[in-house]
């Protein structure tokens, strides 16, 4: 019989008693983290170490690696992103074995390699949302180390624009008995505004320097090619504009930036203002800026921030949403929320689609993780309120049910040119993820999106609207029907695919109204970053990896 | 290397008046295409120099539905390709007709 119910409150006191003869209040040295990261962790503990998307607990990370195995070992890592190669070491090194995770992009080659080697015991591969749900449920953290961009003395977090994941992460330690151990690039007399309030937190760590962010939602509009354009052109006027989809979120390849800097120009001309685009689930992508400029987007809410976009996004509060400090305040799990629930539409490009619409980025030698994809790219089975676009997709898919019985649809949009770099075809008959399922004995193929979520495909070749489909043979053909020049196009059934297009399942350029040789680069409201500073009324500081003045 | 050369018969002789056309440039995943009026009316000729090996089945789809449906009689097109994707590819050709189709020199 247990005699106590506070158990864990009991072990949370005495870890914040270790921890707190190497702090000042809740201050600790840099110099000093490794040595309060032993006193306060413990074997085998489950710990998240906070990696976004974007900001990186970088020093905690240097600081964990460093521990002496005898007192820290074998932890069950859980956090959203294995970003840097401090997070793999720590498997190396015996530090951390087992790992629950949602995205690895940098990394994901070696994550591969290191899975293969059984260097790291896997838990699963999440999209964020079920992994933050999971927090709350069977993968607590007992320790969380964040990141942040200021705190006073009190302990009270200023996150900065790259709040992210951060409430999130605290939520679920804070307030289960755990420790949460905070990086600060400064500590000052009174925080900006207040991301995370000072009793949550237990230690701050001063960093020497600013925690690691990287631009990692900025397409250059000078690389963006007439094949992107002209497929840009079809889904504007091939899903966009029938559907009239106002509310959505964007992918980060070059075709959805293409989408956005076509929207003041080609979208413009088709009279589309105001009817579509208005209402976005989105980091604040550069390219969206002349669209926002030309009075396009009512309104935007952010999973995180973009370097360089600091100054205006705090110039157009009208557009995005800003703490009583000015900044952006983005909230990964709310924006995954909004993506999932209240957007009509999600398109993007992923990097193989099978027969039946399955998509993957995973590559045998590259296991990218899922990241929020999924989430985005997923019909909300708990969805009940009904709007324009939903209603039409969910009567295309399911004509004969009666209306007020009827589920609506949410517009899944994989969009991408036939062929990918270094000719690699987009459409596969079999997809690398289950070859690496196979030899990793995983249970589930890591597919990014599914089949049967997925309502259009778009390349230069056509539209296929997968929702018309109405026999698995008629939505293979419908695919093979858009796949181009790949094997899996070449081998259509030319009579089915004439068939279908006569029923409106295929949609060519032609059918749309849509010249190919109009898909010109000067078509785009910017072709250079250059020219996206210029629409922000020098508001936008590219980072200098994308300045070539 | 590799050098492929497609001949086909066509439907019509294509537009315009003017004697050449070039369009395109030579790079990475990219080609630059020259287009003469030279041959029969009924004729049309495609000489290709391509530095990805091995994708002959992929171009005689794409000439093949090229002809199809630009009918490009009396042409003869000369391609230098840097490995470009069969929808560049397809977008030069159509883009080479549509220069030589303008009238003048």
């Amino acid at each position: 019989m247990n005699t106590s119910w506070q158990n864990n409150r009991a072990a949370r006191d005495a870890r914040i008693a270790a921890g707190a003869g190497l702090a000042r209040g809740k201050v600790v040295e840099a110099s000093d983290a490794t040595r309060m990261l032993e006193a306060v962790i413990r074997p085998g503990d489950r710990v998240c170490l906070e990696g976004d998307n974007q900001k990186q607990a970088d020093l905690l990370s240097r600081a964990l690696l460093a521990v002496d195995l005898a007192k820290v070992n074998d932890l069950h890592m859980v956090q959203s992103g294995v970003v840097l190669p401090e997070h793999l070491d720590l498997f190396e090194r015996g530090v951390a074995k087992r790992l629950d995770y949602a995205y690895s992009g940098p990394q994901s080659a070696r994550i591969a390699r290191m899975l293969f080697g059984g260097k790291i015991e896997l838990g699963a591969v999440h999209t964020y949302l079920e992994l933050f749900a999971r927090y709350f449920i069977d993968l607590t953290p007992q320790v969380a180390l964040i990141a942040a961009v200021s705190a006073d003395r009190e302990g009270n977090l200023y996150t900065g624009p790259n709040t992210e994941d951060t409430p999130t992460v605290v939520e679920a330690t804070a307030f289960k008995d755990g420790i949460v151990i905070a990086q600060v690039n400064e500590i000052v007399e009174t925080v900006p505004r207040v991301d995370i309030p000072a009793d949550r937190v237990h230690f701050i760590v001063k960093s020497d320097k600013p925690f690691f962010v990287e631009p990692l939602f900025t397409r250059d509009p000078a690389a963006i090619t007439e094949g992107q354009i002209l497929t840009a052109m079809l889904a504007i006027k091939g899903i966009y504009a029938p559907y009239g989809v106002q509310r959505l979120n964007h992918g980060i390849g070059f075709s959805t930036a293409a989408i956005e800097l076509l929207l003041p120009t080609f979208g413009e001309r088709l009279g589309l203002k105001g009817r579509i685009a208005t209402h976005f689930a989105l980091n604040p992508h550069p390219a969206l800026i002349p669209a926002i400029e030309s009075g396009w987007v009512r309104q935007i809410h952010s999973f995180g921030s973009e370097v360089g976009m600091d100054d205006y996004i705090r110039a157009r509060s009208d557009v995005y949403f800003t703490g009583p400090d000015g900044s952006l305040r983005s909230n990964r799990a709310f924006c995954q929320t909004a993506g999932l629930y209240a957007c009509d539409m999600f398109i993007g490009s992923t990097l193989q689609i099978d027969l039946q619409g399955n998509s993957s980025t995973v590559t045998t030698s590259r296991i990218a993780g899922f990241g929020g994809a999924p989430n985005m790219g997923a019909d909300a089975r708990g969805r009940r309120h009904p709007s324009e676009p939903w209603l039409k997709a969910g009567a295309e898919s399911d004509p004969d049910s009666p209306a007020a019985l009827r589920r609506g649809r949410k517009l899944v949009v994989q969009i991408g040119e036939t062929f990918g770099d270094k000719n690699v075809p987009l459409f596969v008959e079999k997809l690398d993820a289950i070859e690496l399922a196979e030899k990793l004995n995983l249970e589930l193929a890591p597919i990014m999106i599914y089949g049967d979520d997925v309502t259009h495909i778009v390349t230069e070749e056509g539209v296929a609207n997968l929702l018309l489909c109405r026999t698995a043979q008629e939505r293979e053909q419908a695919i093979r029907g858009v796949a181009g020049y790949t094997d899996v196009g070449r081998r259509r059934d030319h009579g089915m695919v004439a068939h279908l297009r006569e029923r409106g399942v295929i949609r060519r350029p032609e059918d749309l109204g849509i010249n190919p040789l109009d898909a010109d680069r000067s078509m785009l409201a910017a072709r250079s970053i250059k020219d996206l500073v210029r629409w922000s009324g020098g508001l936008y500081a590219p980072p200098s990896k994308f300045r070539n003045w | 290397m590799e050098d492929l050369r497609f001949q086909h018969r066509v439907r019509a002789r294509a537009g315009g008046t003017r004697q050449s056309a070039i369009v395109g440039v030579v790079a990475s995943g990219n080609l630059e295409v020259l287009v003469e009026r030279v041959l029969p009316d009924a004729e049309c000729a495609l000489d290709i120099k391509t530095a990805a090996i091995g994708f002959g089945e992929v171009w005689t789809a794409v000439i093949g539905d090229f002809v199809e449906r630009y009918s490009p009689g009396g042409l003869r097109f000369s391609i230098n390709d840097g490995g470009a994707r069969p929808d560049t590819v397809s977008l030069r050709l159509a883009q080479a007709v549509r220069s030589i189709a303008e009238n003048g020199q």
